[in-house]
């Protein structure tokens, strides 16, 4: 099946905004954050509008609709990644706070100086920090699959890093600069050989392909709502359910507990033992209207958009003189694609570009380390979507040759 | 964008007068702007009568950045450190000679902050200091 992206861009309000020229706002920055089809920002809306009251423990209508509304989104969002069960989805703000949460609650209670956790050359800083503060409050070690020159990880390193025995692999299943979707599974599996628990860093995989946790056998798996067609501020942790029993809480306070007394406290069950205080409840609402909109267009038929229109991009950008995109060939990548133009700044480029109306991202995305790799400060970033489209891509490219010209 | 890539901005970009370090030097300093990396150094001598004799900036960023720091070095020539110490925002966006988003500024300003952290002897180019 193939998307009919003329039917799909009319489900996006924002991409009907002018510029200051009078011409269509081009998105092509999906990847720091994708747009919102109608469809949410209506149930959203609808919510505050007939449904809002604070969830669980009311016993009057609106509570109950409310709950039912949170919780009937979990389901969905458990079944668009293939969870056993909604109790393993556990509602955080974003990627960078699932990962947190594993830090502090699995990690704290299972790791001691001197032992090994496993990354990458290419995480994203919220797979970095939160170790750097680990390793700073624990003394743990750290180590780095690396990059190479076209892009993907070394996993022949990788093999050799698993022999001194850590006690983690957290890994980015999808590159936000290169692109690079990383084999998970087999990292997995080896991981698993070597007795460590598995993180994946899901934020852009989960948005762009068909992810099935339970065929990765992930341990760990975080993601955002807001790349994948939902609002801002709600996101996920997947676990398996004996690794989130056994943790300790995460934050303590209202809905998280059992039983409180003065002077002691239950947690409650999953997966609300890692759930305090109010929740995102409309987030949630909306994070569930976008996993069946998603679902509804196909992962499969998502993934194959963005492939052939990551090839058109690749091609068109490579035949720039002074155009340098990284990461690996458009057959191991999603729809990112990241680049330098010789003798311009990214945030040049990004700027001139901004005056036709073409959005894209320039800076290190939030990856220095992997920009320091490659010997780069920043790239100009241009990312892709169930709406974008080839017609975009040739204005990006045209806009290149605009800024070449003004520097020329 | 005419205004903003205006041909003083593209002409100090690639073809800086000030670029360089100066080796010996009375001031020294540099740092990074965290949102971009963009990296600037600023060396300068300063003369028995406090008065700046000679400046260059090193580093890499956009045009804004690089274009700002080669007019600021130049301005700041033959000036007491005195004054020097003054600077602020808008000093930078008159040499400039554009108005600046609150991102671009941060680009704009990055060799000012370096420049004053240099001159007050602070360990950091920070925001406060051109406000």
């Amino acid at each position: 099946m193939t998307l009919n992206i003329e039917q799909i861009r009319k489900d996006f309000p924002i991409l009907e905004r002018e510029t200051k020229l009078g011409t269509r706002v081009v998105y092509l920055d999906s990847t720091a954050t994708s747009q919102k089809p109608l469809a949410v920002i209506e149930a959203m809306n609808a919510f505050y509008r007939c449904s809002n009251a604070n969830i669980h423990r009311g016993v009057h209508t609106l509570a109950e609709e409310a709950t039912a509304m949170y919780e009937g989104a979990r389901e969905r969002i458990a079944k668009f990644i293939n969870a056993a069960s909604p109790r393993q989805v556990i509602y955080t703000r974003n990627t960078t706070e699932s990962i947190n949460l594993v830090a502090y609650s699995w990690a704290r209670a299972n790791l001691k100086a001197g032992d090994l956790v496993i990354l990458t050359e290419m995480e994203h800083h919220s797979n970095l920090v939160p170790w750097h503060m680990l390793q700073a409050e624990r003394g743990i070690e750290l180590e780095f699959i690396p990059v190479t020159e076209d892009g993907l990880l070394d996993l022949d390193m990788y093999r050799t890093l698993l022999t001194r025995g850590p006690k983690l692999v957290s890994f980015t299943h999808m590159s936000n600069v290169l692109g690079t979707i990383n084999p998970a599974a087999e990292i997995i599996r080896l991981a698993h050989e070597a007795g460590a628990v598995t993180l994946v860093d899901a934020a852009q995989s989960v948005p762009h392909l068909p992810v099935d946790v339970q065929a990765l056998d992930a341990d760990f798996l975080a993601f955002s709502a807001h790349k994948m067609c939902g609002p801002t501020g709600i996101g996920a942790l997947y676990g398996k359910a004996e690794l989130l029993e056994a943790m300790p809480p995460f934050l303590g306070g209202g809905d998280m507990i059992r039983e409180v007394k003065l002077r002691s406290f239950r947690p409650n069950s999953l997966p609300h033992k890692f759930e305090a205080g109010t929740p995102a409840i409309a987030e949630a609402v909306g994070f569930g209207v976008a996993v069946g909109y998603l679902s509804q267009l196909g992962m499969d038929a998502v993934a194959a958009h963005e492939r052939e229109i990551t090839e058109y991009a690749l091609e068109r950008l490579e035949e720039i003189p002074g155009v340098k995109v990284f990461g690996p060939s458009a057959d191991r990548k999603g729809g990112v694609a990241a680049f330098t133009l010789a003798g311009v700044h990214p945030h040049d480029v990004a700027q001139i570009l901004d005056q036709d109306g073409i959005a894209i991202r320039a800076g290190h995305h939030c990856a220095q380390p992997l920009h320091e790799k490659f010997n780069i400060s920043a790239t100009s970033r241009a990312s892709f979507y169930i709406y974008s489209t080839t017609d975009e891509v040739d204005l990006l490219v045209n806009g290149i040759y605009k800024v070449k010209e003004m520097f020329g | 964008m005419d205004d903003l890539y205006r041909e003083v901005i593209i002409e100090h970009y690639k073809n800086p007068s000030y670029r360089g370090k100066l080796d010996p030097h009375d001031i020294s300093f540099a740092d990074n702007n965290p949102l971009c990396g963009d990296h600037i150094q600023v060396d300068l001598r300063v003369g028995e009568d406090g008065v700046v004799s000679e400046a260059r900036f090193d580093g890499h960023g956009c045009a804004i950045s690089q274009a700002s720091a080669d007019l600021l070095m130049e301005s700041i020539i033959g000036k007491p450190i005195e004054e020097v110490k003054q600077l602020n925002k808008q000093d930078v966006l008159d040499l400039l000679g554009i108005d600046l988003g609150p991102v671009r500024l941060k680009c704009a300003l990055l060799s000012l902050k370096v420049l004053k952290a240099g001159v007050y002897g602070l360990g950091e180019a920070s925001d406060s200091l051109v406000e």
